[in-house]
């Protein structure tokens, strides 16, 4: 494809933020892509990959650091007239009417009263809000209220309709129909768009939906797959080149999961490795996917896509799950399957307190921030320990808010473990637990 | 779309409704008020001098009147004052270094000393007519009113949600049509909430602010203050009756046809999307809406101010988005503090000096003194306050029905200034030989301890009946029941309540200390007592020294008791 057929050209883009200790955190880091005429690009990613912040760069709502984001050759300063966004949230004046909040756009353009009117009303045919054009957004249900954030974007004639996770506030069946309505439109060339940027979590939503994926890998994200989706619209999920496409993201995804940290051995230098960012999952969520997988059919040995479904887990859901699983040496996850270890397999079969044992050992053995605790915990006079001093020590490796999820965490783990506890009105790790 | 029946079909819709008709009464009737109250604005002041305030309560109507219209326009200047400097404060991160803090002071300053200096200031506006003395009353009011307001729309616009901003911002509203359409709406609910609480505490100022002495001279406006003030002058207990009466009338009106009218329209801008409850209601509303003419005349209106967004200096953006805030933008704000900082060394300095000049420092000392003996009565009285409105609050706040019977007669009671109940506690202390140091105080809290009361019910309401219901299931009674369930509420709302009627309380303290029922005259040593005197005396330095030593006791008292107390409330207790 030709320079000329860009509508979007995404340069090098890099995106930071000053940490507390002054150094820059890195949110998104050497972005290449381009949007063509026609074309859906799917930006997908977990949460936290910096896929929203991308978006919002090319929207205008902030400026990237460095690289540059041309629209129709132009670099993007500010919200850029044929841009136009649909948020996850909806974003609806609740003070507005359907109508009303349909012509906002057209009304900040300027256009004859008339015109507006025309516009906005065409619009609300389109997507099929005919007849709520009086209602407020509180009484509609979640599935037109989005309607309604399509409609919003539709009238204003963007170019480029960016969709923020559109579908994901919604129940899986509403999410499905507008999904539907919406690519049936696009592919009858009824929308009076030129190409869509759709940030998504959902692998198989991407699949049904782009003519290309990008994969965005976390912090800081980058893109760590380019696929091209060539099957003809409209998809079933039965097919078997969709399932194909679905689990080889599966593997990409899975393929750049936590390294395995080296493990904590009793001699070395206390403190170290404890700038490890925990994943956010809770211990009984932790103990739930292990007995799924030890289970039948699985019997140790799951393929992640089938056993998400089986769930009813979206990626986002379910691969901090995994990811701590294999922190903790319960599970193995390689190429798009996840293994129980012989641990992992004890643990299934385990009672409470032998559950609570086997895990407060994976966790002194293999989170050093669990074990750093605890040693300092044993060290003082009387046990214990204000929470500042964790967190100003780790505060010095990441941000603000990376640190209040990993002291949750290992709060978390160590209270199911009675590894030690914490009481958070005085804000104090202790070593004694209530008896 | 289906055509359209090319004749009237339904009964209803011939030609003007009974609701126009209603709603043009309505109008007409509200359009005669303004001009019979208004045309005295002009008069010269000796016209005014030479027909004295009457207290025949055939002339109450007319009084009625006027101390309406000041108050309507006293209202209306505060919503200029608050959208304008609450949204620079907002939009401003330079103006609100100075605009942020000096709201907060303005809070704590009792206006109600201020009243004889701005009353020189706007005489010579207008010399010889009634029109000064009129527009120092309204400002007087207006400082009674603007800053909570002002307050609450600063909060507003700096709680927008992110989604709305973002949304805002990608249809490139322009920043005329952005306040207009996403922030004013936002923050109606609210702002329009402390409206009501604005006119309630500002009718304590009517009274103080009616009737005004310069030097030797004494304007006196006509109005329900005024008429107030000469009934309790001349020991008539028949026309404060009256008086009392003709307020209860007034705040009926003013809640029926004004601010019923607009919380019911303001519901629709309330961001929660709860179900459940019902829609607050008005009839007011209701033949407004059902009017046809209405309907026209809104419909064009809003046509019209729509137009303005197309004007071409409206629709001026700001620059390009983000931090653009590099080393020049940061070396500018440096400039800009050290700018505000000597500022305020200056204006501390002039303070100081013209204090100083005219009093010695004992005397300074002196007032300090009276300060404590004022905040140990305003620490005495929240607390007897809470143990008696706590415990009912909740216990009327759990019963919704008995809430909505409380409410109303208790925003009636907020409004009540403590001038009408002098003839019963001075005639009581005098008969009884009490201590006037002790028995003057209640009065501070006449009028402030219904926020407590208030905020309480509304905690109670809000309590989730899962809740009441768990600790029913436990058997959860007694004492247990109110500190483990009831108290931890409330208590946030309860402080809320606290904050205001502390406030207020030191105010109040400037009318409530001295009392006086005829020649009789009872007066507590403190620093209202201090600050009357002084004002009574036309004596500036020290009307200055007692305002200062106030706010300094206001704000140090807010820093470091009030603020922490609320963040603990907030941290620990609110629900949800």
């Amino acid at each position: 494809m030709s320079m000329s057929d860009a509508l979007l050209k995404i340069q090098s883009v890099r995106q930071a933020f000053p940490k507390p200790d002054g150094e820059d955190m890195l949110v998104l880091d050497d972005i290449n892509f381009s949007l063509a005429d026609g074309q859906i690009v799917g930006l997908l990613g977990r949460s936290g990959s910096g896929k929203s912040t991308m978006l919002r760069l090319i929207a205008g709502l902030a400026p990237p650091t460095a690289g540059s984001i041309l629209y129709h050759g132009q670099p993007v300063a500010g919200p850029a007239p044929g841009i136009a966004m649909v948020f996850q949230t909806f974003a609806l004046f609740p003070w507005l009417t359907v109508l009303e909040n349909v012509q906002l756009g057209l009304e900040a353009l300027g256009l004859p009263e008339a015109q507006i009117r025309q516009r906005a009303l065409a619009g609300i045919d389109l997507i099929g809000l005919d007849g709520y054009e009086s209602a407020y957004p509180r009484e509609l249900s979640g599935g037109m209220r989005q309607r309604v954030g399509f409609a919003r974007a539709l009238v204003v004639h963007p170019n480029i309709l960016l969709m923020d996770e559109p579908f994901s506030a919604l129940d899986v069946l509403t999410a499905e129909t507008l999904r539907t309505d919406f690519l049936d439109l696009w592919i009858e060339g009824k929308l009076p768009i030129k190409g869509v940027i759709l940030v998504t979590h959902n692998i198989e939503e991407a699949v049904l939906m782009c003519d290309r994926i990008l994969v965005f890998s976390r912090s800081p994200a980058h893109i760590i797959d380019d696929i091209k989706v060539d099957m003809p619209q409209p998809r079933s999920r039965l097919e078997p080149a969709f399932r194909d496409l679905v689990e080889r993201i599966y593997v990409a995804m899975t393929a750049r999961a936590v390294a395995p940290p080296p493990r904590v051995a009793p001699d070395r230098i206390p403190g170290m490795g404890i700038d490890m960012e925990l994943p956010r999952a809770s211990a009984n969520l932790l103990a739930g996917l292990i007995e799924a997988v030890a289970g039948a059919p699985y019997n140790g040995n799951a393929d992640l896509p089938v056993i998400a479904s089986a769930l009813q887990m979206e990626v986002d859901d379910l691969f901090p799950v995994a990811e701590s699983l294999q922190l903790l040496r319960f599970a193995e996850i390689e190429g798009g399957d996840i293994r129980l270890t012989d641990i992992g397999k004890q643990f299934a079969e385990a009672g409470v307190d032998d559950r609570k044992k086997l895990f407060q050992r994976q966790l002194l053995t293999y989170v050093p921030l669990a074990a750093h605790i605890r040693r300092v915990l044993q060290e003082r006079a009387n046990h214990t320990a204000p929470r500042s001093r964790f967190r100003d020590e780790l505060e010095d490796h990441m941000t603000a808010e990376s640190t209040q999820h990993t002291l949750r965490s290992v709060v978390a783990w160590a209270r199911f473990s009675e590894a030690f506890s914490y009481d958070a009105r005085s804000e104090t790790f202790s070593l004694d637990n209530p008896t | 779309m289906r055509g359209t029946v090319p004749i009237s079909v339904e009964g209803a819709t011939r030609g003007i409704t009974r609701w126009d008709a209603l709603a043009i009464l309505l109008t007409l009737a509200i359009l005669v008020f303004i001009a019979e109250a208004s045309r005295h604005f002009l008069q010269p002041l000796v016209e005014l001098q030479m027909a004295p305030l009457s207290l025949a309560p055939e002339n109450l109507p007319e009084y009625a009147a006027r101390t309406t219209l000041r108050m309507f326009l006293a209202l209306i200047l505060s919503l200029v004052f608050t959208f304008t400097y609450a949204t620079f404060a907002a939009k401003s991160q330079r103006a609100a270094v100075l605009l942020v803090p000096l709201l907060d002071i303005l809070q704590s300053v009792p206006i109600l000393g201020f009243i004889s200096v701005t009353v020189v200031f706007f005489m010579s506006l207008a010399p010889g007519r009634v029109l000064g003395a009129e527009f120092a009353a309204i400002f007087a009011i207006f400082t009674s009113q603007a800053w909570n307001m002002a307050f609450c729309f600063y909060q507003s616009l700096r709680t927008v949600p992110v989604e709305l901003v973002e949304a805002s911002r990608t249809f490139r509203l322009s920043p005329w049509m952005n306040f207009w359409r996403v922030e004013a709406p936002f923050a109606m609910p609210q702002l329009i909430w402390n409206m009501m609480m604005s006119m309630s505490g500002s009718w304590f100022f009517v009274v103080a602010s009616e009737a005004i002495s310069v030097g030797n001279t004494t304007v006196t406006l006509p109005g329900v203050g005024s008429y107030i003030a000469l009934a309790i002058e001349q020991k008539n207990l028949v026309a404060v009756g009256w008086a009392i009466g003709t307020m209860l009338v007034v705040i009926l009106l003013y809640d029926q046809l004004l601010f019923r009218p607009l919380v019911a329209w303001a519901d629709r801008f309330r961001f929660e999307q709860q179900t459940g409850v019902l829609p607050p209601r008005s009839w007011v509303l209701d033949v407004l809406r059902r009017s046809r003419v209405v309907a026209l005349l809104t419909d064009r209106l809003s046509r019209l101010w729509r137009r303005t967004y197309q004007w071409p200096l409206l629709r001026l953006r700001a620059g390009p988005a983000g931090e653009s805030s590099g080393k020049r933008g940061r070396w500018g704000d440096r400039l800009w503090t050290g700018l505000v900082a000597a500022l305020a060394a200056v204006a501390l300095w002039r303070v100081a000096t013209f204090i100083f000049a005219n009093i010695s420092p004992p005397e300074a000392i002196k007032a300090m003194a009276l300060g404590l003996a004022t905040l140990s009565r305003v620490i005495v009285l929240i607390a007897i306050a809470t143990v008696i409105w706590v415990p009912i609050g909740v216990v009327v706040g759990m019963r919704p029905r008995v809430a909505q019977i409380i409410q109303p007669v208790a925003q009636f009671l907020a409004a009540f200034p403590a001038n009408v109940l002098f003839p019963i506690a001075v005639s009581a202390i005098v008969v009884l030989r009490l201590d006037p140091n002790i028995w003057l105080s209640p009065l501070m809290i006449l009028g402030t301890q219904w926020y407590i009361l208030f905020n309480v019910v509304a905690g109670a309401s809000a309590i989730p009946s899962e809740m009441r219901d768990i600790g029913a299931n436990l058997q959860v009674h007694g004492w247990l029941w109110w500190k483990k369930i009831a108290l931890p509420a409330v208590f946030p709302y309860y402080v809320t309540g606290a904050i205001t009627a502390s406030g207020g309380s030191w105010n109040a303290s400037i009318v409530a200390e001295v009392a006086s029922w005829g020649d009789t005259r009872l007066q507590a040593s403190g620093l209202g007592a201090y600050i009357a005197q002084a004002t009574e005396a036309g004596d500036l330095p020290r009307i200055v020294l007692g305002i200062a030593v106030m706010s300094l006791f206001v704000v140090i008292i807010n820093r470091a008791f009030w603020r922490p107390l609320y963040w603990y409330a907030e941290r620990k207790f609110r629900l949800g």
